[in-house]
């Protein structure tokens, strides 16, 4: 696979990194709420962009990652990313033709799928959300959306991952 | 021009791949699988270890920015300003040491008291500092990570506090990190006594950082605001005595055979950045692997 697929390798790791960390890094709690899952977001943007290349299986290992880094559930976040990237891959052709203001509204569909697997899920094993803020991350990351977006694909373009 | 045979590129747009469906299949049974072999059984704690340790520079990479910026605020800081703090923090010593004195006579008076009573006595803990690793885990779940671990004697089923009141106990002990469970966690109770009546019973998590809820105390119980709340020492996890939280709301409704009564935790349990981990004489109660609660049972 490495044959076929030479360059960039390194530049979607290092999104993916930098994803985790802003996905960590201690805010006020006001902000925190609004925090988007920003790894399921550079997900997104690699599912979009090289379908052929980040897929199902890289979404279920970097949520894996995520169960690990947040001591939660292993398997809970490696589900909800596979069940994201599933979803951008049998829609890219036609998100990627949209305007960024329009791409956003999918995103927050994916996202807000995201959010609600991830609490069903922690809600089957005894920690139901007592409220709907649980949502808000989605709004969150649909506002981020355009700006990510720019930043990924001049990354994209300027590294020439392909 | 008046054809509906669509053309081939609108059908390109809405093509569907056949194998993505199977491989969501796969990964999906797969991470089920996982979850399953997680929740029930305690098979893969080695593997959770091994990975938690091989992320462990992953979170002090996130605490950076934090910390770099605690140090500089710290070190930017006025002459003024640390003049005033070291003034504030004399006085505070001062205070500290006044009442240290009287406690240290109460300490003696209470060893003679209880050797002509010929109980227990008390013997003093040993306590490890922890410091909190700035993480953000799952807001709905009240648990934190610790900068010890199991090579620093960090057991599970360790109690927690900080210089206000009890927080919580260790659900975890890695090798290098260990993750506690906050009292305020909706999975979590504590067996308490309300200080003036001698009351016992369980204080329950709400999933709210400011609110514990007391069941099972009668209607016709003595409970009022202000009460304060100390570990009552069943249980095995906490020894006896250590503040819990002060009883905010008291609710008799007459159609229900227990009152509704909530309390405020004495640790701030949202703004946490040091705790002390007690190393007791406890008895070594073996937890159930992996539930923490296990050693709280209801009655």
């Amino acid at each position: 696979m490495t044959t076929a697929y030479p360059t960039g390798r390194w530049v979607i790791v290092v999104s993916f990194l930098i994803g985790f960390l802003l996905a960590g890094i201690p805010l006020p709690k006001e902000l925190s709420q609004f925090r988007p899952d920003w790894v399921a977001m550079v997900l997104i943007y690699w599912c979009m962009a090289l379908p052929n290349r980040i897929g199902i299986g890289v979404g279920w290992g970097v949520g894996l990652l995520l169960d690990i880094g947040r001591g939660a559930l292993l398997g809970q976040h490696a589900l909800a990313l596979a069940v994201v990237a599933y979803l951008t891959l049998q829609t890219y052709r036609r998100i990627r033709v949209a305007p960024l203001w329009q791409q956003a509204f999918s995103v927050l569909v994916f996202l807000l799928v995201e959010q609600i697997l991830i609490f069903w899920i922690s809600g089957v094993v005894g920690y139901p959300p007592h409220d709907w803020w649980y949502l808000a991350p989605a709004v969150g990351g649909m506002v981020l959306w355009p700006l990510l977006f720019v930043i990924l694909r001049d990354a994209r373009r300027y590294f020439q991952v392909s | 021009m008046a054809t509906l045979k669509p053309s081939p590129r609108i059908r390109y747009l809405f093509a569907v791949n056949p194998t993505a469906v199977l491989r969501l299949g796969l990964w999906g049974v797969l991470s089920i699988a996982l979850m399953t072999v997680d929740h029930r059984y305690q098979g893969l704690n080695d593997v959770r270890d091994i990975l938690a340790t091989a992320i462990y520079p992953f979170h002090y990479l996130v605490r950076l920015p934090a910390d770099a910026g605690n140090w500089l605020s710290e070190n930017l800081a006025s002459r003024d300003a640390l003049l005033a703090e070291n003034a504030q923090l004399r006085e505070k010593q001062v205070f500290l040491n006044v009442q240290l004195q009287k406690l240290t006579v109460l300490e003696a008076e209470n060893r003679r008291l209880r050797s002509l009573l010929e109980s227990a006595v008390n013997t003093p803990e040993r306590v490890l500092i922890a410091e909190l690793l700035a993480v953000d885990f799952d807001p709905y779940r009240h648990h934190i990570l610790l900068n010890r671990g199991r090579r620093h004697g960090v057991y599970a089923g360790q109690p927690v506090l900080d210089q206000h009141g009890v927080i919580g106990q260790i659900i975890q002990a890695d090798p290098l990190t260990a993750t506690a469970i906050l009292i305020t966690d909706p999975n979590h109770a504590l067996p308490i006594q309300i200080n003036r009546t001698g009351v016992r019973t369980l204080a329950q998590g709400t999933g709210n950082f400011q609110e514990l809820e007391l069941p099972h105390i009668p209607n016709n119980e003595d409970v009022k605001i202000g009460d304060l709340l100390i570990t009552s020492g069943m249980g095995g996890r906490f020894p006896r005595g250590y503040p819990v939280g002060t009883v905010t709301k008291v609710e008799f409704d007459p159609g229900s055979p227990f009152a509704h009564i909530v309390a405020k935790p004495v640790a701030q349990l949202d703004r946490i950045r040091e705790v002390m981990l007690l190393e007791g004489e406890l008895p070594a109660v073996k937890p159930e692997p992996g539930s923490a609660v296990a050693a709280v049972q209801m009655p």
